[in-house]
């Protein structure tokens, strides 16, 4: 009798389990296949929009740097933060790279460990005015991104500094370890399936959700919140820190004044991915597909020969429709009121 | 069957800004037993549970533990010692997971100290799950799950710090009575460990079912300590307030108008209501009563048009009307007052005369758009002095006013509208009781000038007290309507359960 019992219970289980993981992820199935149409759609107009060289250079290249920071952003937006100064910090992280890498004569590697490091020293900081000062993240980072744009402009004496004396330097973004796959490319990736890990399977991502979620109630659990959430925001700087180089790498160069509303692209992304600025909710995955979304559509507006100024308006109807479907699927779903 | 003493406090005090909290109280807790804290809202229980469990620090005072001085800082530091504490406001992360929530700070981890052991993290959260008796998936999410089942999620992670002392703070607010039953019996088995249960509760019928002793707290400062076997459920109300109160009382006999004033048919929501038809008559008060989720607040939320109807017709004196938002219900004469008033319906750091002509502003400006400052102020005065509010001026931020005074304004800003008919939720949630009678006198008034009156209330003394006419509503449906003569706690208590389980 009891074992009966158990068995339909168990079998209504993984049925409701496999529904909800539909209703769960029914967010970024609509993503995806907004992704594909668009692409389709592209194709369909141009069909040199779908060549390799295209896809490649064209529309993944241009995804590494923004695609990066959303990456990096989508762990301070999923704590309910905001980090507004991941596009200036870049611009310093690569300023900072470029002087000592080129004017000390570091090796390439050491490129990385700069740049990281810086990138993580900012996140720290603007953790750190969060956590303990108490400014409101949009205040705190606001801040941080108008010192750090200064700075970059400060320490390059506003010009760009050419990276013509570092050997191969170039091939961090633009040579190919992996068959044609830019290493720009391989890097985004690689750091998408790590920033899933840490997001999914280790303490630091599981305290990310929590504070998003509540707070007050971690906070009542005995998690020390306030040191979590610093290294949230140094998290966040490690990947600014990577785009940094992987900008310097694409460009040649790092461009003081390159830089400012990156912050903004990566926002677009993480929102078109379906994670909740309230906090509490998001993914890696969508993230990335957000930010693939925002690049074929500015690459295929771009071939379709669309001007400048309209892209940007496209882009902004598509965060209206994205945002908006969601909030629908949501009320209809009875998540929200 | 009392054990030996675990946690005991002298002479605590604490003192906010202006307020003295907590005055000199004392309190001890035996091993072995639930101990009950009483006392009106601001009376200073949920300050001292705050001291307890490391969120507040004392100004003063000694806190003894298992025969240790403790100095409890953190809330860590309280999960440390084993004190761990349910709050009245469920204190969980709805995106996580019931196990996720249990366990959060004490995720069990791989070997690397940085990866999450998710399988051992689920198997844990079974085992304890299991050991009380309670039934969840430890991998359903929190927020997808009911109030009730929510509650007992946090008794697990409460139970999970193994610790000796559990508070527990308004923990059946929320739930039905087998729900309650339920938690008794998970109370009962953790007393027969020898584990010690802090019991806050406004449910004073409750203590005599599951408390040891009862002490009683007033206005900060300690009153009583008695065995719940030799006290009363009158001399404990008495102790609380400072003086007797008839919690039996009744209204006065009042001449009703056969006039309905407002009639609604069948209203459905998507979600809840189900077929919910009533009639409202001029100078009426109608109570609505029921438990938690049956659907009072979205009953009123779906009348002034805040939620969709999916079906249902409503008539005013007669003439079927159509409200579809908030703005045709004051077009309307329909005023609805929120039972979270600072959130929905005032504006904190406004004065009093901008929050009485706020849902009437077209009134008080002149052509031009300009503010007419004397009839502003004029009608701010007179609502002042008729609903009796506390205040040196109308020129006093709401914030400032008790929470009685709170609802007065609230009220005045809806009788400035001329509404004929008024939604009170919660009227005396959050007010002290010596406020809650002048709300009380306040209503009846209202009532014998011709104003209809519907009463939400989940404090059965008070719908008691205030109704003509009682409706009973469970799990989105109306189950009877009662005169106020044919009503008692048990009557209602019947018709509030009637689906449930």
């Amino acid at each position: 009798m009891s074992t009966t019992v158990k068995a339909t219970t168990s079998e209504e289980v993984s049925g409701n389990k496999f529904m909800a993981l539909i209703r769960r992820e029914i967010g970024q199935v609509f993503a995806i296949a907004g992704l594909v149409i668009i692409f389709a759609f592209f194709s369909f107009m141009k069909p040199v929009f779908y060549s390799w060289a295209n896809v490649s250079n064209g529309i993944l290249m241009s995804t590494t740097v923004t695609g990066l920071l959303a990456v990096g952003i989508t762990f301070v937006i999923i704590t309910g933060g905001i980090d507004l100064s991941i596009g200036t910090g870049t611009t310093l992280c690569a300023i900072l790279v470029a002087h000592y890498v080129v004017g000390w004569h570091l090796p390439l590697w050491s490129g990385f460990v700069i740049g990281m490091s810086f990138g993580a020293l900012i996140g720290a900081l603007n953790g750190a005015m969060i956590a303990f000062l108490k400014l409101p993240p949009f205040i705190a980072t606001l801040a941080t991104m108008k010192a750090a744009q200064g700075l970059a402009l400060i320490i390059s004496h506003l010009t760009p500094i050419r990276f013509d004396t570092v050997k191969g330097w170039e091939s961090i973004a633009q040579g190919n370890l992996i068959g044609s796959i830019p290493n720009g490319v391989l890097i985004l990736f690689g750091a998408a399936i790590v920033a899933w890990f840490i997001l999914n399977r280790t303490v630091i991502g599981r305290y990310t959700f929590a504070i998003g979620s509540n707070g007050e109630a971690t906070k009542l659990s005995g998690v020390k919140v306030e040191r979590w959430l610093i290294l949230i925001y140094a998290l966040c700087g490690l990947f600014v820190g990577l785009a940094a180089v992987v900008l310097t790498a694409r460009l040649g160069a790092a461009e003081p004044d390159l830089g400012l509303g990156y912050e903004l692209e990566a926002i677009a992304a993480v929102i078109i991915g379906g994670t909740s600025l309230l906090g509490g909710k998001g993914t890696i995955s969508g993230t990335i597909i957000g930010a693939l979304i925002m690049a074929v559509l500015t690459n295929g507006l771009r071939i379709l020969q669309v001007q400048q100024e309209w892209q940007y308006v496209v882009v902004g109807i598509v965060i209206v429709i994205a945002v908006f479907g969601d909030n629908v699927r949501r009320r209809r779903a009875g998540e929200i009121s | 069957m009392a054990g030996s003493q675990l946690l005991s406090l002298e002479g605590v005090s604490k003192e906010f800004p202006g307020v003295k909290a907590l005055d000199n109280v004392r309190f001890d807790l035996n091993a072995g037993e639930v101990h009950a804290i009483v006392g009106e809202n601001g009376a200073g229980k949920s300050t001292l549970m705050k001291i307890l469990s490391g969120i507040y620090k004392k100004d003063t005072g000694v806190i003894t533990y298992q025969g240790d001085h403790v100095n409890v800082s953190s809330p860590h530091e309280a999960q440390s010692l084993g004190i761990s504490i349910i709050h009245q406001e469920l204190n969980l992360m709805p995106h996580l997971t019931v196990a996720e929530n249990i366990f959060i700070g004490r995720e069990p981890r791989r070997k690397s100290r940085i990866f999450l052991n998710n399988s051992k993290l689920v198997k844990d959260a079974q085992a304890l799950l299991d050991e009380l008796n309670i039934v969840l998936d430890p991998k359903e999410l929190v927020g997808e799950m009911t109030i009730a089942r929510q509650q007992m999620v946090e008794i697990a992670k409460a139970v999970s710090y193994r610790g000796e002392v559990i508070i527990m703070d308004e923990p059946t607010s929320s739930l039905t009575p087998s729900e309650t039953e339920a938690l008794f019996k998970i109370i009962n088995s953790l007393k027969a460990n020898g584990k010690g249960i802090i019991y806050i509760s406004h449910r004073l019928e409750e203590l005599d079912v599951i408390s040891d002793r009862i002490t009683v707290i007033r206005d900060g400062q300690y009153v009583k300590t008695m065995k719940t076997k030799e006290t009363s459920i009158p001399e404990v109300i008495s102790l609380m307030v400072g003086r007797k109160v008839d919690q039996d009382q009744r209204p006065d006999k009042r001449a009703l108008s056969k006039d309905v004033v407002l009639k609604a048919e069948n209203i459905s929501t998507k979600k809840l209501l189900k077929d919910v038809s009533f009639e409202l008559r001029k100078g009426e008060i109608l109570g609505f009563a029921g438990l938690m989720g049956a659907g009072r607040t979205e009953l009123a939320r779906a009348l002034i048009g805040a939620d969709p109807k999916t079906s249902g017709k409503v008539w005013l004196k007669g003439q079927e009307i159509s409200i579809k938002n908030p703005h045709d219900a004051v077009q309307a004469g329909i005023g609805y007052l929120s039972e979270d008033r600072k959130r929905y319906g005032l504006l904190l750091i406004q004065d009093i005369t901008f929050n009485v002509i706020m849902a009437s502003i077209p009134k008080y400006v002149n052509k031009f758009g300009i503010f007419k400052k004397g009839p502003a102020a004029g009608i701010a005065r007179d609502s002042i002095a008729k609903l009796r509010i506390r205040t040196p001026s109308e020129k006093q931020f709401v914030k400032n006013l008790s929470g009685g005074n709170q609802q007065k304004v609230v009220i005045a800003k809806w009788l400035a509208r001329d509404c004929e008919i008024l939604i009170f939720d919660e009227p005396t949630r959050g007010i002290d009781v010596g406020a809650k009678d002048e709300i009380y006198k306040l209503l009846t008034q209202l009532a014998n000038e011709g104003k209809s009156i519907i009463m939400i209330s989940s404090e059965l003394p008070e719908v008691l007290r205030m109704s003509d006419r009682i409706a009973v509503m469970c799990e989105g449906r109306l189950t009877g309507i009662i005169e106020n003569k044919d009503a008692d706690q048990n009557v209602i208590m019947q018709y509030a359960t009637k689906f449930r389980d």
